[in-house]
């Protein structure tokens, strides 16, 4: 979508500058006055389109009159680099490191879809073909940045640094769970790795991330020694759809807050497939519409991810701060979660089709084996390391404690109320009166927990 | 969502050439003796002079009550709580559709000018997205004071409201973040001509929530220490403000910073017959209704302002209708499944206080229909109806 939509955006921006330069006296003032029509002008100086230059043909533009945004890649199918100027920008030790931590949550997705269909937990998802998003993109971010995720964003957890307790406390819903026990499967929330806990409503955490984002403008604002950090956000394509998109966008640009949306567009919502959740270039084609600087990126390449998040992060903090959308494209190569059986409405060979002839892992460690990283005899220390250790982590999860029962009533406002307090007091009589009727056995502390 | 309606309703000062009775688009019948135009400038519930309204004087400090005070109508005193969260907290940000400006009832005025317009700004015309951006906010330690124009326009963002900013601290468990600094601000109720879209009263529907403190303040001085509380408190806050007493409640204000508490009631009056319970603009159609049924039946009824609807002070009701016996509840939201519903059945759950009911607790509110333009006076409270529903609680 190159000519003419980028002079227009271009001279949008122009006009804009000077409030940018000028902060915030400048920006307090600019009342509509000062948007006036000049004699003879070429442009339409009315208030909502800046400089818009007169045109006596009668066209429309369509939407196929544009060529789909390009979709930027490093590395293709075969692992091999196509960006020539492309260098890795880390060691051979820390791109094992991210090849592993991919591995980790493709082999945990295995296990834990398989305890589901057990029974031994209730729910799951997994995020097979799109761990090069989440792990791609939580490399190149700060530690500090915070995240809001979706809900197929483990690589980005993984990444970051949370632990396979963590992940299993989450999942068994146990009392190391920091959640505490109240959030079904796979909502991991990481107070200490700066990430929010997941929430079922799609597309929520949009323009949450924007508020985030202008809540980190206003502390470098006000401090000057506060350290450089952009919010981060996670949404799939169907969300897109959400009316949260469309406000989180727009609030952030107009308040210009440094925010990455990262958009993993895997071709399906549930059962819905793109063809009937947009007619538009994808996402990014959208971002332009809101004044964003936007890319589309192949997200089966994990050094095309990395280039640019990095680059887009450094994009978001220029000028005091503002929105950049990156669109991931990728595959969902999984059913869309434990409840989902996706061949009733896509086709088996598509699916393995996919598998087949393009994988973030395995693009990863075709790039790694001809760098010479990277071999067959690794591949299966590291699975069976992995796995082990996945399956310790299940087993001590699963046979651990639940949450005190107190922990309910409390955290629904900072302090309990009378209400509550009354309530558990309730419940605990119930649990004295009918003793057989509930089974209090496997939460810490039983029902002594329940004491006003 | 806001409306060409805006400038209808935000000026509410009646033209020079039309007679000034009350409000100028209604008169009341010849004959009333009960439906008479409340008199805010006479009314003991306000503080018209050394500041004697009827209240609990014990709840703000003695330097605070005894200090300069400024007259101030509810609008005012808005803008004043607003003004000294700027200025005592740099977490501290207001913003909305119009606010900038000083907003279409003119409650943030001149705070963008004092404050910069980086910590009092226009949003774009999208409810969720104030809403969402003030729960992101509140997550990284802001106190946002969001602005929904009107509580009509509040239902876009209803899902931020209730899978969102109620759920945070509950969902994050100890993870830490909340959205305790949050607090929406928006007009409500009834202004005479308010239509479907700028008088409704939603309280109840956050009333159904947990996680959410939802406040009405009836007058200019709870309006201000209710306020500052809500900004101040670590639980998200719903504010409603009944916008028919934006500019008609006036009262003498202290000039200082002070909180009123959350979750508490007020007793405006005692009594010894009956129990009013309301909040918000009828408690002043309240105290009328009761100061001409204490003349025409000769009994003393005790008046109850909740202030916060949610979570409530049941005990301070409990002990009042168990000297009494006999209650009514009043407010302008429909009755089915209102505030009203819940505190009869509160009352009538508590042992202790069911075994003194004299009489069925009686409700007088919106019918359950939505507020019609020409039919208003109809649907409302208003002093008629509840000095019949006094007369009947107490004929039982």
């Amino acid at each position: 979508m190159k000519s003419p939509f980028l002079p227009a955006l271009r001279l949008q921006r122009a006009a804009l500058a000077p409030r940018l330069v000028a902060g915030s006296a400048a920006r307090q003032r600019r009342l509509s006055s000062s948007v006036s029509q000049r004699p003879n002008s070429d442009f339409v100086s009315f208030p909502g389109a800046l400089k818009s230059a007169f045109t006596s043909s009668l066209k429309f533009e369509t939407p196929e009159s544009y060529a789909a945004l390009p979709t930027y890649r490093v590395v293709d199918q075969h692992g091999v680099v196509v960006d020539q100027a492309f260098e890795p920008d880390i060691s051979d030790e820390q791109i094992v490191k991210l090849y592993k931590d991919m591995l980790y949550i493709s082999i945990m997705d295995l296990i834990m879809f398989d305890a589901q269909r057990q029974g031994r937990l209730s729910f799951y998802m997994v995020s097979a073909g799109e761990e090069a998003v989440s792990v791609g993109s939580s490399s190149v971010l700060d530690p500090g940045d915070p995240v809001y995720c979706q809900y197929r964003e483990q690589g980005f957890f993984k990444e970051r640094g949370f632990t396979t307790k963590e992940f299993m406390s989450q999942l068994f819903a146990n009392r190391n769970d920091t959640g505490k026990g109240r959030n079904m499967p796979i909502h991991y929330g990481a107070g200490r790795l700066n990430i929010y806990t997941v929430s079922s409503p799609l597309a929520t955490q949009m323009p949450q991330a924007s508020g985030a984002g202008y809540a980190l403008r206003m502390q470098r604002m006000q401090d000057a020694n506060a350290k450089p950090r952009v919010a981060v956000c996670f949404f799939g394509e169907g969300a897109a759809s959400e009316g949260d998109f469309h406000a989180a966008m727009n609030m952030a640009a107009t308040r210009s807050c440094p925010v990455l949306f990262i958009c993993r567009n895997n071709g399906y919502a549930i059962s819905t497939p793109t063809l009937e959740q947009y007619r538009g270039d994808g996402i990014a084609s959208r971002g332009i519409g809101y004044g964003i600087d936007t890319i589309r990126v192949d997200g089966n390449d994990i050094w095309a991810v990395r280039e640019a998040v990095k680059r887009a992060r450094e994009m978001a903090l220029q000028e005091g701060g503002k929105p950049v959308l990156i669109e991931c494209m990728t595959y969902r190569v999984s059913h869309h979660s434990t409840s989902d059986d996706s061949f009733a409405y896509r086709a088996r060979v598509e699916v393995e089709d996919w598998k087949r002839r393009d994988n973030p892992i395995t693009r990863l460690r075709k790039w790694m084996e001809a760098r010479g990283c990277w071999d067959e005899g690794k591949e299966k220390e590291a699975r069976d390391g992995l796995r082990r250790e996945m399956l310790q982590g299940f087993a001590e999860a699963e046979k651990e404690l639940k949450p005190a029962l107190r922990t309910m009533f409390e955290d629904v406002y900072e302090e309990m109320t009378d209400d509550l307090r009354e309530q558990m007091a309730r419940l605990r009589e119930m649990l004295d009166e009918y003793p057989d009727e509930y089974d209090v056995a496997e939460f810490e502390g039983g029902k002594e927990s329940l004491k006003r | 969502m806001k409306r060409q309606a805006v400038r209808l309703v935000g000026s509410v000062g009646p033209a020079a050439w039309l007679p000034r009775v009350g409000r100028c688009y209604s008169t009341h019948p010849p004959n009333a003796r009960l439906n008479l135009p409340i008199d805010y400038s006479t009314t003991p519930l306000l503080a018209h002079g050394g500041r004697t309204a009827l209240g609990d004087a014990g709840e703000m400090p003695a330097q605070v009550r005894n200090g300069p005070a400024k007259k101030m109508n509810l609008f005012q005193a808005v803008n004043d709580a607003l003004g000294i969260a700027l200025a005592q907290d740099d977490n501290v940000l207001i913003f909305g559709e119009d606010v900038a400006f000083g907003g279409v009832f003119r409650c943030t005025m001149r705070l963008a000018e004092t404050y910069g317009s980086d910590r009092v700004f226009n949003t774009p015309l999208t409810e969720q997205g104030i809403v969402g951006f003030g729960i992101g906010l509140a997550a990284q330690g802001m106190r946002p004071v969001a602005e929904i124009q009107f509580a009509d326009y509040i239902y876009p963002a209803f899902d931020q409201m209730i899978n969102e900013g109620a759920k945070m601290r509950y969902r994050e468990g100890s993870n830490g973040p909340h959205a305790g600094g949050l607090t929406v601000r928006m007009p409500c109720g009834g202004v005479g001509h308010g239509g479907l879209y700028h008088s409704q009263s939603p309280e109840s529907l956050f009333t159904h929530v947990p996680g959410f403190r939802v406040i009405v303040p009836r007058s200019p001085i709870q309006a201000k220490g209710l306020l500052l509380a809500a900004i101040r408190c670590n639980d998200p806050c719903l504010f409603l403000e009944p916008k028919i007493l934006y500019r008609a409640a006036v009262e003498q204000v202290p000039e200082a910073a002070y909180e009123l508490p959350l979750s508490k009631a007020e007793k405006l009056k005692e009594g010894k017959d009956i129990t009013i319970i309301s909040y918000g603009q009828p408690l002043y159609l309240c105290l009328s209704a009761i100061q001409r049924a204490e003349e025409d039946l000769g009994i003393s009824a005790e008046l109850i302002d909740l202030r916060t609807v949610y979570p409530w002070d049941k005990q301070a009701v409990f002990e009042s209708v168990r000297k009494t016996g006999r209650v009514l509840v009043v407010h302008e939201s429909m009755v089915n499944a209102g505030i009203g519903a819940e505190v009869a059945a509160a009352i009538q759950e508590d042992a202790d206080t069911f075994v003194r009911l004299e009489a069925p607790v009686g409700r007088v509110a919106g019918w359950s229909i939505h507020n019609p333009l020409i039919f208003e006076r109809f649907t409302l409270p208003d002093v008629a109806r509840i000095y019949d529903g006094i007369k009947k609680s107490l004929a039982y």
